[in-house]
């Protein structure tokens, strides 16, 4: 009871949580108003896909300072395990019974079989490449990257080249929205736990982390792991929206795409790869009107940006729906003295 | 057996490509650490400058002018994207510089999408077709030039290397770039001179790709261009023998498990030796061990 009194009195929580709500009420007004298109709609589960994966590859890129260029392979890895457990259970009869309700089961059941799956293999590809540093870890990871992708293309449960389809399509945009906020919630309170602080001290220096006693390979790859296994459910989530898996969605330009939003918003930054997802997954829609100049755009966007601000948008700073409340707070109570001082 | 030469002639005209393009790779790397991540698409531009040199001309050329021409262009090409894309961000935290590379990459790939088009273009025969017979095999001409001028460009580049005075003053600056400086080295001219010989480099390997696969399009360097890459690391990066070798190792792995063992893995085993020498030894086959220093 006590616990409950001191988080509600706690403003900044409060706030936040309110705020996420509510961002979430009327989006969904708008959607189920038509407000939102439907084509539009789906962009917005694409955002939120992009910000799963943003954010796990921010504990490996951005906390730990771990180049990685493999994440696709983990969403891979997560997408097939996820849809392979969906096609296995959507037409178990006690699932068909259920209804909606069974959709969300089978949700949970396959988004956990792509969390463990991909965290296995997190640990597999992270044990030994983190003996590596700086550009060669990289390597290794865009080198494991590929090769989970050369086994998904030569296996015959996965489908093979011509890929995976009949994946029941049961994400909507209520599902994925408390997903995400589930992952980056876990994610910001394992970053600012005691563990999240070990990994943040092996990015600053890690020879002295070591010196006080931190547990650098245990650190490093518990790192590696949380950011593959969310990478995972990220892939969960993009396996359900789209219904069809193809190796060739998850080649090296896709880690690159991941890196490029933990990048631009400030690696270490959370709230700066949320905003950088939201904003890089737009802007290529937006530009169809520019039709054949979008992705030119996109990368001259992308060259001149890491030109002027190479640190990313937010750099390592973090903001928050409580910021933005104290600010525009501020402002009005700026306001209201303003008016008082003008009356007298 | 006689299928055997002909895999082998094949894996070593692959790996002469790779073996030029990785040069660039690690060329660039030695000197100011960067994976220049663009190097594949300046392979991809010196397929397309030569296109259009031959298309273009009224009168038919020499191979070996339109060859050096492509290079040309593709060297002031690779000038221009250091200047532009690479200079201001020498200081600014590597994973910064790296994103850029991917950017310009993004950015002239689609910029070849818009100037040249999304329909590959057909190579024109740039040399007759004739095969030569070397030990009673029948090998296509294009192939025996593609081996010997790779071979003859290599060595130049390493005499260059060795005995001149600006290939003295390059291993200098990626020895030690502030040294370097005050010995009186102009980094920035070597630094120039260092993307003018990779570029030029790569895009003798982007004519000789596109000649070999009779196709130029705007994705022509994103395989070949990784492992090329894959090459420079496996031969140790910033070493130029080891990209030699590196380069000949991938082609020749790659062209004997698709010729033996099935084509389908070819990619995943070339990806395989690599993570192999870099757990067993990360600094690649020729490459110097780097001390850690606290």
């Amino acid at each position: 009871m006590n616990k409950v009194k001191r988080i509600l009195s706690n403003e900044k929580i409060v706030v936040n949580t309110l705020s996420i709500i509510g961002v979430f009420l009327v989006l969904y007004a708008l959607i189920t108003f038509g407000v939102i298109s439907k084509y539009n709609s789906t962009i917005l589960v694409l955002v939120l896909i992009g910000v799963i994966l943003a954010t796990s590859l921010n504990v490996a890129t951005g906390f730990l300072g771990q180049l990685a260029l493999g994440h696709a392979g983990f969403m891979a890895i997560g997408a097939y395990t996820a849809a392979l457990i969906g096609i296995g259970l959507k037409d178990a009869a006690w699932i068909v019974n259920l209804g909606e309700i069974g959709n969300l089961i089978i949700f949970l059941i396959a988004a956990l079989g792509a969390f463990v799956a991909a965290g296995i293999a997190g640990v597999l590809v992270g044990t030994p490449a983190l003996r590596l540093r700086g550009d060669y870890l990289g390597i290794m990871t865009l080198g494991f990257g590929e090769i989970i992708r050369a086994i998904i293309t030569n296996m015959d449960f996965t489908g093979g080249a011509q890929g995976l389809t009949s994946i029941p399509r049961i994400m909507s945009f209520p599902l994925a929205y408390f997903v995400t906020v589930f992952v980056v919630v876990i994610i910001y309170l394992f970053m600012n736990s005691r563990h999240g602080r070990a990994i943040l001290s092996i990015r600053e220096d890690e020879i002295a982390s070591e010196s006080v006693g931190t547990n650098i390979t245990r650190y490093k790859i518990l790192g590696f792991v949380i950011a593959s296994a969310f990478g995972g459910v990220g892939g969960a989530v993009y396996a359900f929206q789209v219904g069809y898996l193809a190796p060739s969605a998850f080649t090296f330009i896709k880690s690159i795409d991941i890196l490029v939003v933990v990048v631009l918003g400030g690696m270490g930054s959370l709230s700066g790869g949320i905003i950088a997802a939201i904003f890089l997954t737009f802007l290529p829609e937006y530009l169809r009107d520019f039709n054949q100049y979008r992705l030119l755009m996109y990368s001259v966007l992308l060259v001149i940006t890491m030109l002027y601000r190479p640190q990313g948008l937010l750099g390592t700073k973090e903001v928050s729906f409580h910021d933005l409340y104290i600010k525009i707070k501020n402002k009005f109570s700026a306001k209201k003295e303003a008016d008082e001082n003008g009356d007298s | 057996m006689e299928q055997f030469i002909a895999q082998l002639i094949n894996g070593l005209n692959l790996g002469s490509i790779y073996a030029l393009v990785a040069i660039g790779y690690t060329m660039v790397y030695g000197i100011i650490r960067l994976i220049n991540f663009a190097h594949g698409e300046i392979m991809m531009f010196g397929a397309y400058f030569a296109f259009y040199i031959v298309f273009l001309f009224p009168f038919e050329l020499p191979f070996i002018v339109v060859l050096l021409i492509s290079m040309i262009l593709a060297a002031l090409m690779g000038i221009l994207i250091e200047k532009i894309a690479y200079k201001r961000l020498r200081k600014a935290p590597r994973i910064s510089a790296l994103i850029t590379a991917i950017g310009m990459s993004l950015f002239l790939q689609n910029l070849a999408l818009l100037v040249f088009g999304a329909e590959p273009k057909v190579m024109p025969v740039l040399i007759s077709k004739e095969p030569i017979s070397i030990l009673g095999i029948d090998v296509p001409t294009i192939t025996v030039v593609t081996i010997s001028l790779s071979i003859i460009f290599m060595v130049l580049l390493t005499v260059f290397i060795r005995q001149t005075k600006p290939g003295k003053s390059m291993r200098a600056v990626s020895q030690d770039k502030e040294a370097a400086m005050l010995m009186g080295i102009n980094v920035n001219s070597v630094i120039s001179l260092t993307f003018a010989i990779g570029s030029a480099l790569g895009a003798l390997g982007g004519v000789f790709y596109s000649v070999a696969f009779s196709q130029v399009y705007p994705n022509l360097g994103v395989m070949p261009g990784l492992k090329a890459f894959v090459a420079a690391v496996v031969g140790g990066i910033g070493s130029i023998g080891g990209a030699m070798v590196g380069g000949y190792t991938i082609g020749l792995v790659e062209t004997m498990t698709k010729a033996y063992i099935s084509s389908m893995w070819s990619d995943a085993i070339v990806f395989g030796i690599l993570i192999i020498v870099l757990l067993f030894k990360p600094s690649g086959l020729l490459g110097k061990n780097e001390k850690e220093k606290v």
